[in-house]
């Protein structure tokens, strides 16, 4: 029987045999959604009536509360606790970690008088209805002593410094190799703050059970979730039962928890009953995390082949105060392209500004908007065709570390994409394709996006019908865990999707990494498959080893299940036959998974290729993006209708990054203008047009015993450059200030006579 | 929000005797703007009104060969009028260049004419504005407002008039019908509906408190043909950067001042034939941009010169 651990060996999920991997098969929880009955944090419905917690957000960046008067929202009706730092129960000092293996410490609230960014949590109103604790939210009086926010990223760039313990990589001779290219450009990008916006904001509902805490909250890893309260709240880990079943999309903004959880969990113990406290659209944007907006200097220096002899990109960006977050914004770019002489690294300042955090594709997100681009104008400065460009840079191994690539099939991504666009029609010169009043225009770019292998572990059952239940702490932020899940569990046993079940999303099952970094299906699935292979391991020695089975007698390891039928050659009984006799309360086991030994001696990323066209009214400067087509390569792929739509996803993400996404802080206030989503713009349905995400085949078995790899990211990686591209091929106008908006592109459509 | 005591009004006469009678009264119409407002507190109404129901939803032949539309209308059922789209395409590709199908679908004719501004300060409590709260200064005057207005602005508030339908209400022409508090019945141009800022920009129309909008009355539309073309960041479902509806002669610009902007310096030149671009040149000669909406000059010049020559070429 195989062995998880050993790579090498076939497995099921790599046998296929009922073929159900990569079958885009429905989403398992696709009609409780889209009924509107999977009950997202804020509708779990609790024991009891529960209370309602709305926070106030402070409206200064950075200074002190000086007073406090809540006599009004006390009295206000239905009110039944007003909080702010004053009078919140007592949490141990953040970090605190009374646990020493926490994986999470102490995230107390309303620490202290001490504002450090607008928008803050400073009090909590718990009312017996909604409308009434937000009525008397709004009679909170708070007078505070405000210091002059330093929030001015762009006036700051020269006081950035290196991010905490980390070094520019430099290979060879940067500076001699710039200078002694052929062909050069330097050109500097900016990247705006953007917020998540995920459809469902942070939200919570809590109730106590005698001295256990139960939380159900939007969180996209449920361990760190349950440890940092649990420190908080100052009780034992097992004290605390989160869930977190349904997720309205995360981002990497719900990979942490915020003060909704901790209020929600204080005042349900203080009110001895259930509170439900939820981060309001306009809340979210100050009071959660933000990707954090980036200066990037591109160098590149080409001989006049067009082959790279010097990189660079060097990216400064920005986080809160105290934090330490970097936007690691030049990291990719390490791996992409080779060259002899290279530079890259991050500057970093710390502001008044809310906490930065990752965001879909960190790193990657924002760098290709400006790689990408540059490459494009290098592309031209040679007459080479962009495609052909990265083509002749295509590095044999790593560029960076010099290791092999465990499966890099970027040209193959780059030329295919190509063929299937129809590339061939691009005109190379800017602005000679009209349509009416339209200019029209292809751009292309290339996509890549680590991958990561998490440890997880995971448990599956069979009960006396045959059915499977997976269970996993994992999550399912809308990506498609739940079916994958299934569809390793159906492979791997020979059932039907019908035959199992899946319970993710609660931190009393097997612990999981959760969802981020594109790390999920490949980590939590390889866990799913061994405990997979550990049932039916126990199933393979339940039935040779029961006399009253057909099986009894042979050697397990030849069993083998189809059909819910186990069996060896012509001797067969069904699954639930030898379970209820022979096992009627069932069989759980579990397995884990864990990266392999020799990981680390290869580069191990995802690779694709985006094409666009786009049209450019010259009258209005507005951009409308006309198709998009994405090539990815990134392993064995699941479930091709889920990985699709996580693909376009992003490549609708980088659409928007393009054109319309951003927020923009104003400097008097130390806030972010942009506070709902009709200011913040992401792409709406007519923004799109004809987009399609086309997968290759690819099996990395280096990567994990299923050769999967992620795909939550890469699609956003590379787009919004791709998009960049089409706008100047159609108007010859390069805007590298994001979004690019029809003022930005007006002004360099009239400075060039258009 | 606020708490509040709702009525729904059996007829007009009712409803603005209900809006005399009942002090911090309001109309409600689809609520598709006063709701939001209301939530977040920008509005605390005491007493709503509901007019969604009162019997002037309907679209009719006037007297004069225009068309009256009822109030209550739905944005949708205006755009979707075979006489509208025949007679007055331009207000047609006007109401469908805003918002969604699903805001179209509840908003009225009257409530879309008296939707408030979209300027970030305005809707952000915790930021100083004079149309919130008389007095308190304006945030967006220093501040990012790359969508301010570039004609009639004062000191106190530079925000625009967002609506798409309005400009090509203003464009036609139209009238609107009111029934005063005192239950009089008045008739008025849409061009004397919305005020400029001045000192005062709280004060947002020339309505009497408690005046009821019952209709808009369109006169028959004039010779020519008609467009309307709205800027925007993304396709569908944003606010304009401007626009500019054109009805043969007839220019009005969108997301520019605080009201509906009538072009009439550019009517006037292309009346004493001027081209298309001198004419709006003379309209942009009154702009007083702030800096950051710089922009919105080229960008009108632009717009409207591009959809004034394309009117008179499809008249032609
Ligand atoms: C996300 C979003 C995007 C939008 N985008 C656009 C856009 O692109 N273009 C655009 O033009 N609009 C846009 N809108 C605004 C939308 O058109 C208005 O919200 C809508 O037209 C208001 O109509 P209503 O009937 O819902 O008004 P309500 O919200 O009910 O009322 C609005 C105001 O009108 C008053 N009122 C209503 N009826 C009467 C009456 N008969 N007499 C006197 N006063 C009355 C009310 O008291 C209130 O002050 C957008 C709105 C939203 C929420
Ligand atoms: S422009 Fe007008 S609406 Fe905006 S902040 Fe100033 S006063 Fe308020």
């Amino acid at each position: 029987m195989s062995s998880v651990n050993d790579w090498a060996a076939p497995n099921p999920v790599t046998t296929n045999r009922s073929g159900i991997i990569g079958k885009p098969v429905d989403r398992y929880e696709g009609p409780l959604k889209v009924t509107g009955t999977a009950p997202y944090a804020y509708e779990v419905q609790p024991p009891s009536p529960p209370a309602y917690g709305v926070m106030v957000g402070a409206s200064i960046a950075v200074g002190r509360i000086a007073a406090v008067d809540t006599a009004e929202a006390e009295a206000a009706p239905g009110v039944l606790t007003v909080w702010t730092h004053l009078n919140v129960p007592a949490q141990p000092a953040r970090g605190t970690k009374a646990h020493p293996r926490s994986t999470q410490g102490s995230k107390p609230a309303f620490e202290s008088d001490r504002v450090t960014y607008w928008g803050q949590p400073v009090a909590l109103v718990v009312a017996d209805t909604l409308e009434n604790a937000v009525a008397a939210s709004h009679l909170v009086r708070l007078t505070y002593e405000a210091e002059t926010p330093d929030v001015d990223f762009r006036a700051r760039l020269a006081d950035a410094g290196q991010p905490l313990g980390e070094q520019d990589m430099e290979v060879g001779d940067f500076d001699g190799g710039f200078a002694a290219s052929a062909v050069k450009l330097d050109e500097t990008w900016v990247t705006p703050i953007q917020n998540h916006c995920q459809m469902e904001p942070c939200a919570s509902v809590v109730w106590w059970e005698g001295d256990k805490c139960v939380a159900h909250t939007s969180i996209q890893m449920v361990k760190p979730a349950q440890h940092g309260l649990a420190e908080t709240l100052g009780i034992d880990r097992d004290a605390v039962h989160l869930l977190t079943r349904y997720i309205g999309g995360g981002f990497g903004g719900k990979g942490q928890t915020y003060d909704d959880l901790t209020l929600a969990a204080l005042a349900a113990r203080a009110l001895g009953r259930p509170v439900k406290v939820a981060f309001t659209r306009q809340q979210m944007m100050h009071g959660t995390i933000h990707r954090p907006a980036t200066v990037m200097r591109v160098r590149l220096g080409a001989e006049k082949d067009g082959r790279l002899n010097a990189f660079s990109i060097m990216t400064w960006t920005h986080c809160h105060k105290e934090g330490s977050f970097t936007e690691h914004a030049s990291n990719f770019a390490r791996a992409l392209y080779a060259a002899p002489n290279r530079l890259t690294g991050h500057r970093l300042i710390k502001l008044d500004l809310p906490h930065a955090g990752p965001m879909r594709a960190p790193g990657e997100a924002s760098g290709t908007m400006s790689l990408e681009c540059a490459m494009d104008e290098l592309a031209e400065q040679l007459g080479l065709d962009p495609v052909e460009l990265r083509i002749r840079n295509e590095p044999p191994v790593d560029p960076e570390n010099g290791r092999p690539f465990s499966q890099r099939q970027l040209v193959r991504c780059l030329k295919e994409g190509a063929q299937l666009f129809g590339w061939d029609r691009r005109l190379p010169t800017p602005g000679l394709v009209r349509d009416g009043r339209w200019l029209v225009g292809m751009g292309m770019a290339a996509a890549i996006r680590g991958n990561f292998l998490l440890p997880a572990k995971c448990s599956f059952s069979v009960d006396a019908d045959g059915v499977i239940t997976v269970r996993q702490g994992m999550t399912d932020i809308g990506t498609g865990t739940y079916t994958v899940l299934a569809q390793i569990a159906a492979e791997t046993l020979g059932v039907t999707l019908g035959e199992v079940r899946v319970e993710i999303g609660d931190s009393e099952l097997p612990p999981a990494p959760g969802s981020g970094g594109q790390f999920g299906a490949a980590s939590a699935g390889s866990a799913a498959l061994a405990a997979g292979m550990n049932l039916r391991r126990a199933i393979a020695e339940l039935a040779t080893g029961d006399p009253n089975s057909p099986l009894y007698g042979d050697d397990p390891t030849l069993v083998t299940f189809q059909d819910g039928v186990v069996a060896i050659e012509n001797k067969s009984e069904t699954l639930a036959t030898l379970i209820r006799r022979a096992a009627p309360a069932g069989l759980t086991i579990e397995g884990d998974s864990r990266p392999a030994a020799d990981m680390r001696e290869w580069s191990t990323q995802t690779y694709g290729s985006h094409y666009c066209e786009v049209g450019v009214d010259t009258v209005t400067g507005e951009v409308r993006v006309r198709r998009m087509l994405g090539v990815f390569a990134a392993g064995r792929i699941l479930n091709y209708k889920t990985a699709r739509s996580q693909l376009t996803g992003g490549m609708i993400w980088g659409v928007g990054s393009a054109l319309t996404e951003g927020n923009v802080v104003d400097p008097r206030y130390g806030s972010l203008i942009n506070q709902d989503l009709a200011q913040y713009l992401v792409p709406v349905q007519a923004d799109i047009g004809e987009l399609d995400a086309i997968m290759l085949d690819e099996v990395d078995d280096k990567a994990n015993p299923m050769g999967v790899k992620g795909v939550g990211e890469l699609g956003n990686s590379g787009a919004g450059a791709a998009v960049a591209n089409a706008i100047y091929n159609a108007c010859g106008v390069r805007v590298r200030d994001y979004p690019i908006t029809p003022d930005k592109l007006l002004a360099g459509l009239i400075a060039k006579g258009l | 929000m606020k708490a509040f005591t709702y009525e729904r009004a059996s007829d007009a006469k009712a409803a603005v005797r209900a809006a005399a009678e009942t002090p911090g009264a309001r109309f409600i119409a689809g609520g598709t703007n006063l709701l939001d407002l209301m939530k977040l507190e920008i509005e605390q109404p005491q007493h709503l009104i509901d007019v969604s129901r009162l019997p002037m939803a309907g679209i009719e032949e006037t007297a004069t060969g225009g068309l009256r539309l009822g109030a209550a209308a739905t944005n949708s059922a205006v755009s979707a009028d075979e006489r509208v789209r025949a007679r007055y395409p331009v207000l047609s590709e006007a109401i469908l260049a805003g918002g969604s199908p699903q805001l179209r679908n509840k908003a009225s004719v009257a409530g879309n004419l008296l939707q408030r501004t979209r300027c970030a300060y305005f809707y952000d409590t915790s930021k100083p504005c004079n149309k919130r709260q008389s007095g308190s200064g304006c945030g967006a005057l220093e501040g990012l407002n790359r969508n301010a207005a570039i004609f009639g602005a004062s000191d106190a508030c530079i925000a625009t008039h967002t609506s798409d339908m309005a400009v090509a209400l203003t464009a036609l022409c139209a009238d609107i019908e009111t029934l005063t508090p005192s239950g009089d019945a008045r008739r008025f141009p849409l061009a004397d509906l919305h005020r400029l800022p001045g000192e005062t920009p709280h004060i947002e129309t020339h309505l009497i408190a408690g005046e009821l909008i019952t209709a808009v009355v369109l006169p028959p539309p004039p010779p020519g043909a008609q467009a309307y073309r709205k800027v925007r960041d993304r396709a569908s479902y944003a606010g304009g950067l401007a626009s500019v509806a054109v009805a043969g002669g007839q220019v009005a610009l969108g997301m520019v001042a605080h009201k509906p902007w009538r072009a009439e310096a550019a009517e006037a030149a292309l009346s004493s034939g001027a081209s298309a671009s001198e004419a709006i040149a003379q309209e942009l000669a009154g702009a007083s941009p702030l800096g950051r909406n710089d922009f919105k000059i080229p960008l009108v010049a632009r717009l409207a010169t591009a959809v004034i020559t394309d009117v008179a070429g499809r008249a032609a």
